[in-house]
């Protein structure tokens, strides 16, 4: 059986006031079960970043109903529910990799013995073993990734929101992470929410994709993934993935003709 | 790694000393030409005006009175006694800056509320603070040179303070997000996060600061009537300046050293911090960012 991890209803963003404001997002009704891996995609401005954070409790909702794991986004993070990677891996500078890791773990007060046993597990996971005394500067910009990735798990949090991750990597290093991400969902049980423009990224990754769409920032579809679960190489050839990735491509420009509409 | 360092210090050496040579060469030069061309503007080339500079070298190792010890034995324990006047008031008026710094970052409120009072403070001239708190620190039997402390704290406080909120606020958005979605409480974030990513600015301020001291110390010398620092001796040479130029130009000299060894101090505590934190080539951009 599977828990709802995140439970919308009618969920609206307005930002500011008066005549400059402007509405992020209408009417969002969004479920998510433990151990799905959803990726919201959509055009700039239809509110998926928003979403996420509202899902993070980095901002509030105007409108509607949020529950995470049952409680309020509020309680959720106070019980450290949420590990976040955002698309630049903002580590701290003048901690090495091993302390970066350890950077939540402290905040958490884990014990000091404790701290250093499961950042170097975590960087186990993230296949960066021997970068443990490694300062930020000294790594590629998707090793710094790795490491926010390693970061945001290290306390185990049930859910894992991650804001465009590999917006800044180049293709190569891209598909290896996104294989990366695949093997620690797999091994970690987390549940995912991934926000992306990728189309093909969307599709690899994910159990289920969201598609937004903009003014104001609302759901448009949700199309579930029916690919096997573990995916591979070879699942980027695979006849069923073209298929699902056209299927989003229209379901967003079936957004595009209509935002014409409305217009005419 | 010792021998690149051995290298960069034998380099910043000879800049350091290529740099006097210019200035000598500077300075003498102009006096033998402007003597040659009988030019008298803007300044008169003849040695009352501009002494020569081995002169002024030479002073230091003459008596500074008649039969008294050196000059450079007499003026470099005027300096030491000013530095430490500087440096108490350093200390105080960073902790000072730094704490206002935190607090308007911590609270729009305070910042409203007193930092027009911070810039205004800057404003008064320190030649009307000084005799004020001479006064009040004679009243209150503070010894002499911590009343001087205190007007070198007045001058260090305000850059402190003014760069550590810049500091504060340069944090990343992201970081301090990822700070909140830890249940950080403000205290951890502060400085676990926004204190080391505001220690650049906060050391670019301690410079200015040092310096901006030993001027404190020396100006605040003067109301005070404090004898033995800097600034007795400086106001004293100068009104000997027709009949000993070069004594006023090598006080001058001991001073401007007396500063520049204060704010080499600090950087020097500044590369120790950069280097312990693995910050290579420092200043530098942030990952965080």
């Amino acid at each position: 059986m599977t828990e709802a991890v995140v439970e919308a209803r009618g969920v609206g963003k307005v930002f500011g006031s008066g005549p400059d404001q402007t509405e992020a997002l209408r009417g969002i009704d969004l479920d998510i079960s433990s151990g799905d891996f959803v990726s919201l995609i959509g055009p700039s401005g239809c509110g998926k970043s928003t979403l996420l954070r509202i899902i993070g409790d980095l901002v509030g909702p105007t409108t509607g109903d949020i529950a995470v794991n049952g409680k309020t986004p509020d309680r959720a993070r106070l019980d450290r529910d949420y590990g976040i990677v955002f698309q630049s891996a903002t580590l701290l500078d003048w901690r090495t990799v091993q302390k970066n890791v350890e950077l939540p773990l402290e905040i958490m007060d884990f014990p000091a013995d404790v701290r250093p046993v499961r950042a170097a597990e975590m960087l186990e996971l993230v296949q960066l073993g021997g970068f443990a005394g490694h300062f930020p500067w000294q790594l590629s910009g998707g090793m710094q990734q790795r490491v926010a990735i390693a970061r945001a798990l290290a306390f185990k949090p049930s859910l894992l929101l991650m804001d465009e991750p590999f917006g800044a990597l180049d293709e190569m290093t891209r598909e290896l992470m996104q294989q990366e991400v695949l093997r620690i969902w797999e091994e970690t049980g987390t549940s995912v929410i991934f926000v992306t423009h990728s189309i093909p990224e969307a599709v690899f990754l994910s159990t289920k994709v969201v598609v937004m769409s903009p003014r104001p920032g609302r759901i448009s579809e949700e199309i579930v993934i029916d690919l096997p679960r573990l995916r591979t190489q070879d699942t980027r050839e695979d006849q069923r993935y073209f298929e699902l990735i056209t299927e989003v491509r229209e379901a967003l420009r079936r957004e595009e003709s209509g935002v014409a509409d409305d217009r005419a | 790694m010792g021998t690149a360092a051995t290298r960069r210090h034998v380099r910043s050496g000879l800049s350091i000393l290529a740099l006097i040579v210019v200035f000598v060469l500077l300075w003498e030069g102009y006096k033998l030409i402007w003597a040659a061309l009988g030019w008298e503007w803007p300044v008169r080339p003849d040695d009352r005006t501009m002494p020569h500079t081995w002169d002024i070298f030479l002073t230091l190792f003459q008596p500074a009175q008649r039969n008294g010890p050196l000059f450079i034995f007499v003026e470099g324990k005027a300096a030491l006694l000013t530095l430490r006047e500087a440096f108490v008031g350093f200390v105080v008026g960073g902790a000072i800056g730094f704490g206002l710094g935190v607090l308007f970052v911590r609270s729009r409120t305070a910042e409203r509320a007193f930092m027009p009072y911070v810039v205004a403070s800057q404003t008064v001239p320190i030649l009307a603070i000084a005799p004020m708190v001479v006064v009040w620190g004679g009243r209150l039997d503070v010894p002499q040179w911590l009343t001087v402390s205190v007007i070198a704290a007045y001058l260090t406080f305000f850059p402190v303070a003014i760069n550590t909120l810049r500091g504060l606020r340069s944090t990343p958005t992201n970081a301090l997000e990822l700070m909140r979605s830890y249940a950080g409480k403000p205290r951890e974030t502060l400085w676990k996060l926004q204190v080391p990513t505001a220690m650049p600015y906060i050391f670019t301020a301690l410079k200015v600061s040092a310096a901006a001291s030993v001027i404190g110390a020396i100006v605040g010398e003067l109301p005070a009537g404090f004898r033995g620092g800097l600034g007795r001796d400086l106001l004293q040479y100068s009104q000997q300046f027709t009949a000993a130029p070069e004594k006023l130009f090598a006080a001058v000299l001991i001073a401007g050293l007396a500063g520049m060894f204060f704010v080499g101090l600090v950087t020097l505590v500044e590369h120790r911090w950069a280097g312990r934190n693995g910050l290579r080539s420092y200043p530098r951009e942030g990952t965080a960012g």
